[in-house]
């Protein structure tokens, strides 16, 4: 997209992914521009769920890499095999070694503080898997055996998303599931939980009336106590947005966030993503497999058909593509 | 079994309604009275008429201490599989791992003589520190492969410390630990073993702490990341949890309970031994957090209470019980003559044990005190619009 | 968007199969070869004669593991509960068999084969339909209540049904350990290559045939079909008309008789049983099933033999109590590298 100067907050490269034999999304090269919100369409099993979890840092891909605002985020590594012996190598080493030491000890004394320095290690070692500290992943990635960013990494680098078939925590009441979105911008620790810190209190307080801000946001006010799965299904819809936003997100994934709307719901939602740009000044990108709800909304629409992308453009332009017209209306002639 | 009469279920959930409508900084305060009364009122049950035939005061006390130890392995593996729903079936390994760190840290077998205080916390941390060992390579596993990842842990612990002889004096177990000091505070120096009121009130101390610590957990930023993770794993992750490392917490936090508890229990014993922590203790343990509850810090405190005393008492009772009926010897077509009295009850211990757990399963299947959200999910399947219903007024009361 | 499936190739499971076979026997023969101090005892032919009764004994507990691993993956494929109780059908299994052949008045090796026959069909099917029934009672009266219930509820009540068996069997029966009289007379059949004890033969071919009819039954029949898709989706199959709750009996059924089945493999072949074997044995043929990938058939046969390789292969080194930490630690590692098992399938969860 040359006609914005800002360079694109999202860059899918080449993006492949097979399972077992089936070629779900083929070398896609894909970006987003900072500020606009991009549709991705396509036919039923076009492919493009699978494109949306590879960018969410869900599935890894087979080929190719994304970078989200300019970070290489997600790319398959040349050894990712090796990434579970990055798990057990070091500690079994530590741990031998403790043990080598200890049974060769003279005293009990030095034996003891050994196998409690051989523990420390281990669990050293493995405190640097889970966390992986910038320099644990340039090395990791150094030596070719970096596994793409996990899901958590994505929204901690500014990716929200909602869900297809809504997946909202339905035990919980509206506020929480918001709060829960909030958790990667929190900072107050178990130890702050504990003491009952004044960290603790005044972030519970922010994180509460950011919360019911985010519900009104999107036209939940008043629901903020009523337990998720008691909601409407157009009110979960709204809420997975209100928890998304929560997590301050720079971009924000939407999958196919109308589906099983009626025309009056699926109007008020565009309004909706709309005024999430306007006035939040979010990117969105926007998966859809009904061509008329991102018409009217989108800046740019991206066609997939069977894995590949076979049009891009204006809405204009992609309705006018006559291969567009044969995925869809090919599809809708044999169904 | 019928000596968990303080905390009917009307009573409990009175208690329990009154903690969650106070505010955070009163929580703490409603556990220190709760637990207070609690502890006041349960050895005068010694008192009542069909308890007090069962042993003296000092029995019941002693038990109740016992008990006390089993109440805390609850609350810690509730953390586990209430709060994270991960499955962990070995749980009795940290409560061996905090034994034996007492067996270490206080005995005549190392000679070390490390106050027992002390020990406390290093037996909460060793057992969390071997939490974290196993909890890292495996909680990136689904829940049942995590389930026999626990439930083979749990049986290794008590092989090693079976078969690592020179270290651990095999079968014959460590003996000689050293008794709690408690520094001539009421007049107490060495705790000692005829009396079992400095042990009832230690292990009363203790559980008011654990409770106090987990209820603010729950209730907090971490708190919410269990339960998104217990609901839907996949969504917590992309709503920016770190899965695995809340996952490691929960489990360091339940192996340290259960090393306190581990602590605890081989002080007041005196002995380790690889028998004492077998599967049937992890297994006990899960029953007490299922039927109390999952979720529910004080129902899972009842469920082990109520189990407990069911295994160390009303099972032994019952025999005397129906011995002491005087059922005359009666006649069956196929099997003959029958003699209830003549029945050793002992025997059928497990038995009886395995058809409580069934029964109460089947008429309780959501535990006796089901937290709110819990009851949520069971009737999310039920899926009957009346209780649908029912849970919307609730949920609007509640507001 | 289909599940992933592995894809193996055509020839990759027997090849993977036969070299993990030969290395096995090499392991095995190192072993055997090598004394506790690290020195030559023995000669080499001597040695390959040794471990070729440890490589055939390996196979024999791995068979006998993988028989109770079925009832495992089974129930679990279909229901997903670690079914506890299943160990302690095995159980009973081997109490009614010891049960048929003590009445029979079997008190040791039979040389007449029309009778040894007669008592092995007795021994086998009635221990079958007494744990498949078993299973089925306790399915219905213990998990069928309980399957919209919180996930956890059936596992306590599987726990419970379990010390109710346990506890069954020591008081009414025995609470030690009982002799089972074996009736297949053991001779050693040189088959070329190597020889075999004919209870090794017998057990192996018994269970593989065991299992190669499971496989048929579950791909080719109409009830194998319900419990496929009953397995992948309950609602759906529901909806197309499969009967959940006679799918899910016949499940049962079919799992505990081959645990009872087992249960007769384990007089025949160890000539003992114990209230308690339940549980030990129950633990190492869940971890089969697991080690295999739960809730696949073939899976739970390989771990089954895995884990008896496992054992063996920890005798022959003289590490023989240390075989449960060892099992265990292959468990563990194996799961780091394929968190589903060896041929479970690798979860790609759908958003």
């Amino acid at each position: 997209m040359t006609d914005n100067a800002k360079p694109p907050i999202l860059v899918a490269k080449g993006v492949s992914k097979h399972f077992g034999g089936l070629v779900a999304v083929n070398s896609v090269d894909f970006d987003v521009p900072q500020g606009k919100i991009v549709s991705l369409i396509g036919p039923n099993g076009a492919g493009k769920t699978t494109f949306f979890n590879i960018i969410a840092g869900l599935y890894e891909p087979t080929h190719g890499s994304v970078s989200f605002t300019g970070v290489e985020m997600i790319a398959r590594g040349r050894r990712s095999w090796a990434e579970p012996l990055a798990w057990v190598v070091p500690p079994l080493i530590i741990a031998l070694i403790g043990l080598i030491v200890a049974t060769a000890a003279s005293s009990t004394a030095l034996a003891a503080v050994t196998i409690l320095v051989s523990l420390i290690l281990l669990i050293s070692a493995f405190l640097l898997a889970i966390a992986r500290p910038p320099f644990y992943l340039r090395l990791l990635t150094r030596l070719g055996i970096f596994r793409s960013a996990r899901p958590n990494d994505m929204v901690v680098a500014g990716l929200g998303r909602t869900f297809q078939n809504i997946r909202l925590f339905k035990t919980m009441t509206a506020r929480d599931n918001v709060m829960v979105g909030m958790h990667s911008r929190m900072r107050s620790t178990p130890v702050d939980a504990v003491l009952r810190s004044r960290r603790h209190y005044r972030e519970e307080k922010d994180a509460d009336a950011k919360a019911r801000r985010w519900l009104a946001f999107v036209g939940l006010a008043g629901k903020e106590n009523e337990v998720a799965r008691n909601l409407a299904y157009g009110d979960q819809r709204r809420l997975e947005i209100a928890r998304a936003l929560a997590s301050e997100p720079k971009l924000l994934l939407l999958d196919e966030p109308t589906a099983g709307m009626n025309p009056s719901e699926t109007a008020e939602m565009t309004t909706l993503f709309g005024r999430i740009r306007t006035e939040l000044g979010l990117t969105i990108l926007l998966i859809e497999h009904d061509m008329r709800v991102v018409m009217g909304v989108s800046d740019r629409v991206t066609v997939l058909d069977h894995g590949e992308k076979i049009a891009e453009g204006t809405s204009q332009e992609v309705r006018a593509n006559p291969r567009v017209i044969e995925a869809y209306l090919g599809k809708a002639a044999r169904a | 079994m019928t000596d968990t009469r303080r905390q009917s279920p009307s009573g409990l959930r009175a208690v329990t309604g009154r903690i969650g409508s106070i505010a955070g900084h009163h929580q703490s305060l409603t556990i220190l009275v709760g637990l207070a009364l609690v502890g006041a009122l349960l050895p005068l049950i010694s008192a009542v008429p069909p308890f007090s035939g069962f042993g003296t005061q000092k029995d019941w006390v002693g038990g109740f201490a016992d008990a006390g130890v089993f109440v805390l392995l609850a609350v810690g593996l509730n953390v586990v599989v209430g709060f994270a729903g991960l499955l962990d079936l070995g749980y009795a390994a940290f409560f061996a791992i905090g034994a034996y760190t007492y067996a270490y840290g206080a005995s005549t077998f190392t000679g070390l003589q490390t106050p027992f205080w002390i020990m406390l916390v290093a037996g909460a941390v060793v057992a969390a520190v071997f939490g974290i060992t196993l909890g890292a390579p495996t909680l990136r596993l689904r829940g049942d492969y995590l389930a026999i990842v626990t439930l083979g842990f749990g049986e290794i612990v008590p092989v090693v410390a079976l078969n690592a002889d020179t270290y651990t004096r095999g079968t014959n177990g460590i003996v000689g630990l050293a008794q709690p000091n408690a520094y001539g505070l009421f007049g107490i120096t060495s705790f000692p073993i005829t009396n079992p009121w400095p042990w009832y009130i230690t292990v009363l101390g203790i559980i008011a702490i654990a409770f106090m610590i987990l209820y603010r957990l729950e209730d907090s930023r971490l708190g919410r990341a269990w339960v998104a993770i217990r609901e839907d794993e996949l969504a917590a992750a992309s709503m920016g949890i770190n899965t695995i490392s809340t996952k490691l917490l929960a489990f360091a936090i339940g192996a340290s309970t259960s090393g306190l508890g581990g602590v605890f229990y081989a002080a007041k014993l005196g002995v380790v031994d690889p028998t004492q922590f077998h599967f049937d203790v992890s297994f006990t343990v899960l029953a007490m957090v299922v039927l109390g509850g999952m979720g529910n810090i004080w129902g899972v405190a009842v469920g082990a209470f109520v189990i407990f005393e069911i295994q160390h008492q009303g099972l032994k009772q019952l025999g005397a019980f129906i011995q002491s009926l005087n059922v005359p010897v009666f006649q069956v077509p196929v099997l003959g003559s029958v003699d209830l009295g003549g029945i050793n009850f002992l025997k059928f211990q497990f038995l009886l044990y395995g058809l409580a757990l069934v029964a109460m399963m089947l008429l309780r299947p959501e535990g006796l005190f089901p937290s709110r959200q819990r009851r949520h999910e069971l009737h999310e399947v039920a899926e009957e619009s009346e209780e649908a219903a029912e849970d919307t007024s609730e949920a609007v009361k509640g507001a | 968007m289909s599940r992933p499936r592995p894809s193996l190739g055509r020839w990759r499971l027997p090849v993977g199969a036969v070299i993990a076979l030969v290395v096995a026997f090499l392991i095995i023969l190192f072993g055997t070869l090598i004394g506790p101090e690290g020195t030559i005892q023995m000669t080499l032919g001597r040695g390959v004669q040794l471990a070729e009764t440890q490589y055939i004994n390996a196979l024999t507990v791995g068979a006998l593991y993988a028989l109770v691993a079925l009832g495992y993956t089974m129930v679990y494929g279909i229901i997903e509960l670690i079914n506890f109780a299943h160990g302690d059908v095995w159980m009973v299994g081997s109490f009614a068999s010891w049960w048929v052949i003590t009445s029979l008045g079997v008190s040791g090796p039979i040389t007449d084969p029309v009778w040894l026959v007669i008592v092995l069909i007795l021994a086998f099917s009635i221990s079958m339909v007494a744990t498949g029934v078993l299973g089925v009672i306790i399915e219905r009266f213990a998990y069928r209540p309980l399957r919209n219930a919180p996930r956890l509820a059936p596992l306590i009540t599987a726990i419970g049904v379990s010390y109710i068996l346990e506890n069954l069997i020591e008081n009414l029966i025995s609470d030690s350990i009982v002799t089972i009289p074996r009736p297949i007379p053991n001779t050693e059949l040189n088959l070329g290559l190597f020889s075999i004890g004919s209870v090794n033969l017998f057990v192996i071919i018994m269970a593989v045939a065991l299992m190669a009819a499971l496989h048929l039954f579950i791909n080719r029949t109409r009830l194998g079909r319900a419990m496929r898709s009953t397995a992948a989706d309950r609602d759906a199959a529901q909806l197309m008309g499969v009967n959940i709750n006679q799918t899910i009996a016949v499940t049962f059924f079919i799992g505990s008789a081959l645990a009872g089945a087992a249960g007769v493999v384990q007089g025949l072949y160890l000539g003992y049983s114990q209230f308690q074997i339940g549980f030990y044995g129950g633990l190492r043929a869940f971890t089969a099933a697991v080690l295999g990938g739960i809730g696949n058939t073939t899976g739970a046969a390989i771990g089954g033999f895995v884990i008896g390789f496992l054992e063996v292969t920890c005798n022959v080194f003289g590490y023989g109590k240390w075989s449960e930490a060892f099992v265990f630690a292959t468990l563990v590692l194996v799961l780091v590298f394929r968190p589903t098992g060896i041929l479970g399938q690798q979860q790609g969860d759908r958003a």
